[in-house]
């Protein structure tokens, strides 16, 4: 019982991120004020970062954070904060769009875990792997094999960041 | 007890990508089908960066960068299509989208 002693604190974690990450993503999901579930998927956010910290993933975890909770949450919430408007479209839809939507997201979700019960992954080891340092061999990748991409994404952050501000003046040509 | 398997982490992304879609076919607000996307995009990255860890090399964690990096662009870019139309329209209802139909 030795060997499984220290697999129980990842395991613990995993749980506890699991749920909040599932919890406030339903949350986010199916409440009525768009302002509550702009907050509910910050937490969602931070539980997925959680979820990259027990995988070992310390460089994601972080970028996660910083990326999402301060980026895109910052946007959406501006974005809900400017639309302020129309009180009525602040609800979720209708009660008869409920059993469509409910029956789409749960044949999606079936179908998905029903792939993943039935595919036996080859080469992947029981049991996680020791954890190994990330952040040195992502910088190694990101200047060699991907360095074109890179280089890329750079210049689509460009085209997005003027292009994002030309759009949001709207009406002055 | 066993520890964490890949599919523990693999039915959390499935899960998850369903919590997104059912956000993304409910909501009638523009910017609360933003967050659904949101949803899935994070799910997938969930996957990828499991796969990362289970096969022991980064090409996944720097796949997940990337997937990073174009949520960011097209929260940007939607949100500020999202306040356009607001300004045209008023109305930032999805049901309202209706003057690009063919």
């Amino acid at each position: 019982m030795d060997s499984a002693a220290p697999s129980l604190g990842p395991q613990i974690a995993f749980w506890i991120f699991a749920a909040l990450t599932l919890g406030t993503a339903l949350f986010a999901a199916l409440s009525h004020k768009i302002v509550h579930a702009a907050f509910a998927l910050m937490a969602t956010f931070f539980g997925v970062a959680g979820i990259y910290a027990v995988l070992g993933s310390d460089f994601l975890a972080v970028t996660q954070v910083l990326v999402y909770v301060g980026g895109i949450m910052i946007l959406i919430v501006f974005g809900v904060l400017l639309t302020d408007r129309v009180p009525d479209e602040y609800k979720v839809a209708s009660p008869r769009r409920y059993l469509p939507a409910l029956l789409v997201a749960a044949l999606a979700g079936a179908a998905l875990v029903g792939a993943v019960a039935a595919t036996k992954w080859p080469g992947v080891p029981a049991t996680m792997p020791e954890p190994t340092t990330t952040v040195e061999g992502i910088g190694r990748s990101l200047l060699t094999d991907y360095l074109i991409p890179f280089e890329f994404s750079s210049i689509l952050l460009l085209v997005v960041l003027v292009g994002a501000a030309r759009l949001a003046r709207g009406g002055t040509r | 007890m066993s520890g964490l398997t890949l599919n523990h982490f693999l039915v959390l992304a499935a899960l998850l990508f369903a919590v997104g879609v059912l956000c993304v076919t409910l909501r009638r607000n523009a910017i609360g089908v933003l967050i659904g996307i949101e949803l899935m995009l994070n799910a997938a990255n969930v996957n990828l960066v499991a796969f990362s860890r289970f096969h022991g090399h980064q090409h996944g964690a720097v796949y997940a960068i990337f997937v990073i990096m174009l949520a960011a662009a097209e929260a940007a870019v939607a949100i500020a299509i999202v306040l356009n139309v607001f300004q045209h329209s008023a109305s930032i209802s999805t049901d309202d989208y209706t003057e690009m139909k063919g």
